[in-house]
């Protein structure tokens, strides 16, 4: 097997030092060299000064999951040397910075161990800024090492630093250091290494946040409240950036569009009904613990029926948390959100391609269910940088804004009633505030009729709750269809969601490989399609893959689809980390030959 | 909330207001409070008051939270469309209303445990945007519809109707609101319609967050001797500092005949409120005269009231967010999404 465009690597520094930019740049141009790549920052909860790593995955398959193994690591703190050191896979290599000497105990016979003073070299050339520049440096050694594209390479560092002479000059003859280093010293390239691919022409390097971000753009939304929170902050900030750029009336200046940062998540989950009430499409972004404060807010806007769509950017609970490493944990707080009888839609983006057009669907949900609507994304989607088909539009597409009478409607009603079941699918008409007095009804959480009257009355207030529940069953039935992907006599089912789905689509590869027959349903949303109750049925073993402790989404299925739980095996990873093939292929076979036996 | 429809019974020569609308067109339901309590003569003045201002019921929004004070949105301008949201977070969805549609009135009311204790945050922050709301805050010193806890108005000393005493230190709305910088805020007495509907115009008139803190006795858990909340006790400590009258833009000023020297504040849709002090030297534009005030007359234990300040030249929520004219949720999706031009120009940033 060729190791050509086939490997990964993990660069270890501390944070704060500049190094993502290094990181990002790299991997960048491999992407442009058009080779698949795949980038996981994994980072700790703080702004300066503690340990963080970048992995860098290079696949001519296309495999966009954390890698199974890592064949380069990049050592450049000696805090975490040792564990960088256990990190390299078997007759893998290991570069470090070896301005200091690395504790000889370190040192391991099936490695590789390459030296390079990245330190020493900055201090000698540079009087300034030689931190930043020793990030450049380690990449220049990189591009020797992996014999990246140079012209590719130089260029792309102009385009980054060029508006600054002096910056430029300094970047390049920090890259110069580690590239004429590396080639002179050490063996280039080494036995895995890039050659230029043309497999990346129709996709984007792109972050889920970002992608949603532009989804609520495309979508119309106007209104965004949020209370920063890692990992969904960078939604708003790049929601913010793409109205700067698209939502500013070119003769006043003003802006089309009112982001309210918000003393707290409740208050954001209040701005957004109160927004959407209004009927603006409006939205918040929030993570976890956000969700947890929402519930109330949440409960109120099912039971009332307003539209608002909530980005859950899930990170590790409970409680704080890790909230800079990924889990899927919070599927049952988001799809019971809030006390009494709820339950919601729950779209779950696979990767920032999903992030964008379920960014879209969530709010053509929202509107036409008059609900609150959740997008699950999560930190590994939302911050990371992912290889995916590059984001298309049609101008076609028009906002389903659902049942909402206008003043020319109501004035051919003899009688409004808010919640009045007309053609039988669960949704009632609604009103907007400020068009007519025929319109008026009174928005209440407490119980009410299908008059919108209060009530107290127990077959009128069951009347409404029966309809919500007819309501729900009319939305599984719209929401977008879980992704199939089927072999002939399959008789593995294996059922994932979400993130989980680049792990989970090359673990299938493996396991065919290997001669089991298996059948994949992804599942896209919730309530549950008719179909996923389908797949279950055809199998008799089914495993459900997924990134938290209590196997959430199994438990889901059963309450749902009456599906026996213990005919669902779990595959669980809730270590924080994006989720490996190697996990899911292990789980799997360790499970089949338990059963031989 | 619960409310009784009202007879739809309208005497022929009732006064018409210049929309063709009776006062009777701006009530709602049958008020469900005690006999006797303060909000329903705080409903009355806000009828009385939107009447006047010929307020088209349809472009007005009513706004509350949970409580006692917050049921009586249901029995007010039955034609406008209302939301009685959860305890305490009245403002974050009138924040959001108000963002996606700022043409509309908007008129919360809501009381002191939901906006002193559970919103207590929530009031804050929608003062500091300076959402444009009428901001009605009946205020008892009690939770009536628990019956007769404490709450965080209820002044040291005050007795519960079982007898035992408040220790806490009270929140007094209107020094919050000064220090939070509100931009018009004052006091007023429900059983007082004298000052209280000219108060609620110009708070309506005013562009910005308009605070009205309104000292309304609670009949059942609040109204008995020992109580600082009470009809008794109110009346015989409430200091008026500014007596107001409202002058809409529309119609010709009605002051009393023997009106002394006054001071006109213009507000900010063109209208005006005269202001009359009472020792005639007060001045309502001063924050730090307000605070002064309110403090001093709370040293003697009594109660300011009138309007204490007001600041017409500060910007809303949409001057700090510069969005356009047109209520966003009125902007047609074809000026809002850029088109597949604009998102394949883009698609090059990430590559």
């Amino acid at each position: 097997m060729s190791a050509v465009n086939d490997f990964a690597l993990k660069i270890a520094t501390v944070n704060g030092t500049g190094s993502a930019s290094a990181n990002g740049l790299l991997m960048q141009a491999i992407f442009r060299m058009g080779i698949p790549v795949t980038g996981k920052n994994i980072f700790p909860s703080n702004i300066q000064g503690l340990p963080t790593w970048y992995e860098i995955r290079v696949s001519k398959d296309g495999y966009t999951a954390r890698p199974p193994q890592i064949d380069l690591v990049v050592a450049l703190n000696p805090e975490t040397y040792a564990k960088d050191v256990a990190t390299v896979r078997a007759g893998g290599y290991l570069l470090y910075d070896s301005s200091w000497p690395m504790d000889d105990e370190l040192a391991r016979d099936d490695i590789t161990i390459l030296g390079v003073p990245f330190g020493r070299l900055c201090i000698e050339t540079f009087e300034r800024d030689r931190t930043l520049l020793r990030n450049i440096a380690y990449l220049g050694a990189l591009a020797a090492l992996l014999e990246a594209d140079l012209p590719l390479v130089e260029k792309m560092l102009s385009e980054r630093y060029g508006k600054k002479k002096a910056l430029l000059a300094a970047n390049q003859t920090a890259f110069r250091l580690g590239y004429d280093h590396a080639k002179t010293q050490l063996p280039c390239p080494l036995p895995f290494h890039l050659d230029r691919m043309d497999a990346t022409g129709g996709s984007i390097l792109i972050d889920g946040n970002t992608a949603c971000a532009l989804g609520a753009v495309y979508a119309g939304a106007t209104v965004g409240a949020w209370y920063p929170i890692t990992p969904s902050t960078s939604l708003m900030e790049a929601f913010k950036a793409f109205c700067q750029k698209y939502r500013v009336d070119a003769e006043s200046g003003l802006n089309k569009y009112c982001i309210l940062q918000a003393e707290d998540e409740l208050a954001a989950a209040g701005i957004a009904i109160g927004a959407g009430w209004m009927g603006a499409r409006a939205f918040t972004n929030t993570s976890g613990p956000g969700i947890s404060l929402m519930q109330e807010f949440i409960g109120l806007a099912y039971y009332t029926e307003i539209p608002a769509v909530f980005f859950d950017v899930q990170r590790c609970g409970p409680a704080t948390g890790m909230p800079t490493r990924t889990q899927q944990a919070d599927l049952m707080s988001m799809a019971y959100a809030s006390h009494g009888d709820t339950k919601h839609i729950v779209l779950f983006p696979a990767n920032p391609n999903e992030c964008f057009e379920m960014s879209v669907t969530a709010f053509d949900l929202a509107d036409r269910f008059q609900t609150p609507v959740f997008v699950a994304s999560d930190l590994d989607i939302g911050m990371n940088d992912w290889m995916v088909p590059r984001l298309e539009w049609d101008d076609a597409y028009r906002p389903d804004r659902g049942k909402v009478l206008d003043a020319a409607a109501l004035e051919k009603v003899k009688k409004f009633s808010r919640y009045l079941d007309v053609d039988g699918d669960g949704i009632a008409a609604r009103t907007l505030p400020g068009v007519g007095g025929k319109g008026a009804y009174f928005v209440r959480g407490s119980g009410h009729d299908k008059h919108a009257a209060y009530t107290e009355d127990s077959d009128a207030y069951q009347e409404v709750v029966d309809r919500l529940a007819r309501k729900s069953a009319t939305a599984a039935l719209a929401v977008p269809s879980p992704a199939f992907d089927r072999q002939d006599g399959a008789d593995i089912g294996v059922v994932t969601l979400g993130g989980c789905d680049g792990a989970v689509r090359e673990a299938i590869d493996r396991l065919r490989e290997q001669g089991h027959r298996v059948d994949l349903m992804r599942i896209k949303a919730f309530p549950f399609a008719p179909a996923v109750r389908e797949f279950l049925d055809q199998h008799a073993t089914t495993f459900v893959v997924e990134q938290n402790r209590d196997a959430q989404l199994r438990a889901m299925l059963a309450i749902e689809t009456g599906a026996p739980r213990d005919s669902m095996m779990p595959i669980l990873d809730y270590s924080g980390l994006p989720l490996t093939a190697t996990r899911v292929v292990a789980a799997v076979a360790s499970h089949l030959s338990g059963a031989t036996v | 909330m619960s409310s009784i429809t009202k007879p739809p019974i309208r005497h022929p020569s009732l006064q018409k207001n210049a929309l063709g609308l009776s006062k009777q067109d701006y009530e709602g339901g049958m008020s469900t409070l005690c006999a006797g309590c303060g909000h329903d003569s705080v409903t009355a003045a806000l009828i009385q008051a939107f009447w006047e201002l010929d307020l088209p019921p349809h472009r007005a929004a009513k706004m509350s939270g949970i409580g006692c004070s917050s049921k009586t949105t249901g029995y007010f301008m039955k034609q406008s469309h209302g939301f009685n949201s959860v305890h305490g977070r009245m403002p974050s969805v009138t924040s959001g209303a108000n963002a996606a549609n700022r043409d509309l009135t908007y008129i919360g009311v809501s009381g002191d445990g939901d906006s002193l204790s559970i919103g207590l945050g929530q009031m804050a922050h929608a003062i500091r945007r300076n959402v444009n709301m009428l901001y009605v805050l009946e205020n008892n010193g009690v939770y009536g519809l628990t019956k007769g806890q404490f709450s965080a108005s209820a002044d040291v000393g005050s007795k519960s109707k079982k007898g035992e005493a408040n220790e806490q230190n009270p929140i007094d709305p209107l020094l919050l609101a000064l220090t939070l910088g509100a931009t018009f805020v004052a006091r007023s007495f429900s059983g007082d319609k004298q000052q209280l509907i000219p108060i609620i115009k110009a708070g309506l008139a005013h562009h910005g967050f308009a605070l009205i803190d309104i000292i309304s006795p609670c009949v059942s858990f609040n109204d008995h001797e020992g109580s600082t909340k009470s009809y008794a006790h109110t009346r015989a400590q409430s200091v008026e500092l500014v007596e107001a009258d409202f002058v809409p833009l529309r119609r010709e000023i009605r002051l009393p005949a023997q009106h002394p020297a006054v001071s006109v504040v213009k507000l900010h849709d063109g209208s005006s409120v005269c202001l009359r002090a009472t020792d005639g030297s007060y001045d309502p534009n001063d924050r730090d005269t307000a605070y002064q005030h309110v403090r001093a007359c709370q040293s003697r234990g009594e109660v300011a009231t009138g309007l204490l300040f007001v600041d017409e030249a500060a910007r809303d929520l949409h001057d700090m967010n510069r969005t356009v004219a047109t209520p966003l949720a009125e902007l047609p999706f074809e000026v809002l999404c850029p088109g597949k031009g604009a998102l394949d120009t883009l698609m090059a940033r990430y590559r």
